[in-house]
């Protein structure tokens, strides 16, 4: 009898406890990305990444506004933008108002128009898009819109980062360009050939083309190309196998200048090229130097590393988009009413604490977050602050400050 | 030229390697009539085992012990999966080799997960093997080439000089007569189906280091060793080996060099229309070789199967 009386109290308690649950309104974040197929590291790691940051930097400080707590909700687009809009609905359905997606720019596309759309007619269930990797120019340009943020710097500003640093060093005479056959493989090659003609006319531009995405199975005809042009180096908007079998195949056969990538890291991919990708390999990013030099930030990537041992802490940009959107609904002072929250982010100045301490700027004209860029480069590191647990990883190499900021833009944004 | 012969030992090497998949799945549906889709899902294995094996013992006991495994599961799949399946008629047999196909990615992902493993070439073999005006043959190619050549001649003995080939071969054709023969013909069929397995397995073990052992390798290879056979003609190895090849030499000649459509269709004649980009044929101009070259075989095979529906090497029967 007193076992069921207290069973009976325990459960009452827990009863109640639940519903103080309930009542505390969660904020809840949609991540579309791939969690199934081939490009479902990138995406699953990514949801790591968003689920630790909301967790760490807001849940556990006390939430946003009167202890309201992120959640994150994850969906699985297959990397299909068919899919990725079918699981839009389902998201808003589930009172989701807040999208973070990040893999390929055509889900990207197919998101933005789709939101611009459902916030035209849906004023009572509006959404924002957080973009925190789909980095297509065109997002922030044409076909920009009031609702989507972009926290990576696009591929123009990447590229333009990249060819300063080549076009720093004149041992590159010769340049071979090769991507993926979608948007952004092209914006990349587009971006590359205009920017090099204009910072040094004297490279040419021995090879320029597209393959198609993630149906190489052997990409060693590629590399005899690369290698037979006698290009000093190589640039490539590559990302997840592809990446990895464009570039192993490439150093494979001879290949011994730098390769200049915007993806050439984690997900396994570090781990793969080991030794052999010393020197060879750089990629553009935002973020900071590895191991971090802020000791805060150190706990941070091994508290993240003790609870996801196999992931890797490769987006810092996540974190950009966790706090400032934190910081966003506080200052909006409600995370229901998105066009209040999305006047906040816009123009909004953001110190990031873990990266890097300088500003950081949402530029209202086109909602393209301003920050710095690195070019890092695949060197030995030690753990935790490696990737894939191989005792590589990124080491900054050069940096532009404040990088393209003012890049021209086309958008011409309609304000609700 | 230099680079045409790099591209014939380029094209040699993904040609065998395709050899070794396809001539397990055309040995086994020729006799048994099953298109085994998990084919490629037992290359997947042999890279995913002999990964494992290489961290504890090394490369070379990977490529000895893991075609093992990966041949003792395909026997233990015929046996007690394909052969209660068997009796029910063909197509539940295709989707039981469907569904395990998912099966297994499925099973990869929730053991090894779904990064990219870093499987490595063996250091003794890391080097460049020999040089063509700059072009690097790794060493790596050569052993893969010598492995692959060194199966084929083997499997060719084994079904035309013994005993056991002999019964192999009759019972592809008349498998109630040589049962009545007295031979064992189920054993027959979970041996072939055992070996062709492990020799997916083989092509796992060779071509994970290089081509990247993920689980998506089995979807990227899938297909295209389905078309193989069909051009080389179902159950024949000759077959398999020439369609191996041919696939392995067109498609890196196609990538290599940039053939434009242009040029094919000003070269027979037709001129290219003035205001191209208003025309509707626009995108067919357009395309390259480098392009189209990954479904150039499956061009190949819808040709092949209009003109000689039997492939290169089958038999009209068959």
């Amino acid at each position: 009898m007193r076992k069921s009386i207290k069973l009976g109290l325990s459960a009452a308690l827990a009863l109640s406890v639940s519903t103080a649950a309930v009542f505390a309104e969660n904020v809840k974040i949609a991540f579309i990305d791939p969690l199934s197929g081939g490009f479902a590291a990138t995406g699953i790691n990514g949801l790591h990444q968003f689920e630790f940051a909301a967790e760490t930097l807001v849940n556990a400080k006390g939430g946003v506004l009167d202890g309201d707590m992120f959640e994150i909700l994850p969906f699985d687009n297959k990397i299909s933008p068919k899919e990725s809009l079918i699981q839009l609905q389902v998201a808003i359905d589930q009172g989701a108002r807040y999208i973070v997606q990040g893999n390929s720019s055509g889900v990207a596309n197919a998101l933005t128009e789709a939101i611009d759309k459902h916030n035209r007619r849906n004023p009572d269930s509006q959404v924002l898009f957080l973009n925190y990797s789909a980095v297509d120019p065109a997002l922030t340009n044409e076909k920009c819109n009031f609702w989507h943020f972009r926290f990576d710097p696009h591929s123009d500003m990447k590229m333009a980062a990249l060819t300063d640093m080549i076009a720093e060093n004149q041992d590159i005479k010769k340049v071979y360009i090769i991507g993926q056959d979608y948007s952004f493989g092209k914006a990349v090659a587009d971006a590359a050939v205009s920017m090099l003609a204009e910072k040094r006319p004297d490279i040419e531009v021995v090879g320029n083309e597209l393959h198609p995405i993630g149906k190489v199975k052997d990409f060693t005809p590629y590399a005899r190309k690369v290698v037979s042009s006698g290009a000093d180096a190589v640039i490539t908007g590559n990302w997840g196998a592809d990446m990895l079998g464009l570039g192993k195949s490439i150093l494979e056969n001879g290949f011994e200048g730098p390769i200049f990538t915007y993806y050439a890291a984690a997900d396994g991919i570090t781990a793969a090229f080991g030794e052999s990708g010393v020197d060879s390999l750089y990629l553009v990013a935002e973020g900071d130097d590895n191991p971090a030099p802020k000791p805060e930030t150190q706990e941070y990537i091994q508290a993240f590393k003790a609870k996801y041992p196999d992931g890797n802490m490769s987006q810092s940009r996540i974190t950009n988009v966790i706090q400032m959107l934190a910081q966003a609904i506080n200052e909006a002072g409600t995370a229901t009413d998105v066009v209040k929250v999305a006047s906040a982010l816009e123009g909004m100045h953001f110190t990031d604490s873990l990266w890097s301490s300088k500003d950081m700027y949402m530029r209202p004209e086109d909602h393209q977050l301003i920050q710095d860029i690195h070019i890092f480069g695949h060197q030995p590191v030690e753990a935790p602050y490696d990737m894939d647990n191989s005792g590589y990883g990124l080491k900054v190499q050069y940096t532009v400050e404040n990088a393209s900021a003012d890049i021209a833009t086309t958008c011409e944004m309609k304000r609700p | 030229m230099d680079l045409v012969l790099v591209n014939l030992i380029d094209g040699l090497v993904t040609g065998l390697l395709l050899f070794m998949l396809s001539a397990g799945l055309t040995l086994i549906f020729s006799m048994m009539g099953v298109l085994n889709f998990a084919h490629a899902s037992f290359y997947m294995l042999g890279a995913y085992f002999a990964y494992q094996i290489s961290i504890a013992l090394g490369f070379w006991m990977g490529l000895l012990i893991a075609p093992l495994i990966v041949g003792v599961i395909g026997a233990g799949v015929e046996r007690y999966g394909l052969r209660r399946v068997h009796q029910y008629g063909h197509v539940p047999e295709l989707i039981f080799t469907f569904g395990l196909a998912l099966l297994i990615e499925e099973l990869v992902q929730f053991i090894w997960g779904r990064n990219q493993m870093p499987y490595q070439i063996p250091d003794v073999l890391n080097f460049t093997a020999f040089a063509i005006s700059g072009n690097s043959i790794p060493a790596y190619k050569v052993f893969m080439i010598f492995i692959s050549v060194a199966i084929f001649i083997g499997l060719l003995y084994v079904l035309t000089k013994t005993r056991v080939g002999m019964i192999i071969q009759a019972a592809l054709s008349y498998p109630r007569t040589v049962e009545a023969l007295g031979h064992n013909v189920p054993l027959i069929f979970m041996g072939v189906f055992g070996v062709g397995t492990a020799l997916a397995g083989v092509a796992g073990v060779i071509a994970g280091p290089v081509l990247g052992t993920f689980p998506g390798m089995a979807f990227v290879l899938g297909s295209i060793v389905f078309v193989t056979i069909v051009i080389g003609g179902l159950g024949s190895l000759w077959g398999a080996l020439v369609a191996s090849l041919l696939i392995g030499w067109i498609t890196t000649f196609a990538k290599s060099y940039n053939i434009r459509m242009e040029d094919i269709l000003n070269g027979i004649g037709i001129s290219t229309p003035e205001n191209l980009s208003d025309s509707m044929f626009r995108d067919i101009w357009a395309v390259t070789s480098p392009q189209i070259a990954d479904i150039l075989p499956y061009i190949l095979m819808v040709l092949i199967l209009i003109f000689r529906p039997y492939g290169l090497f089958g038999n009209r029967d068959a």
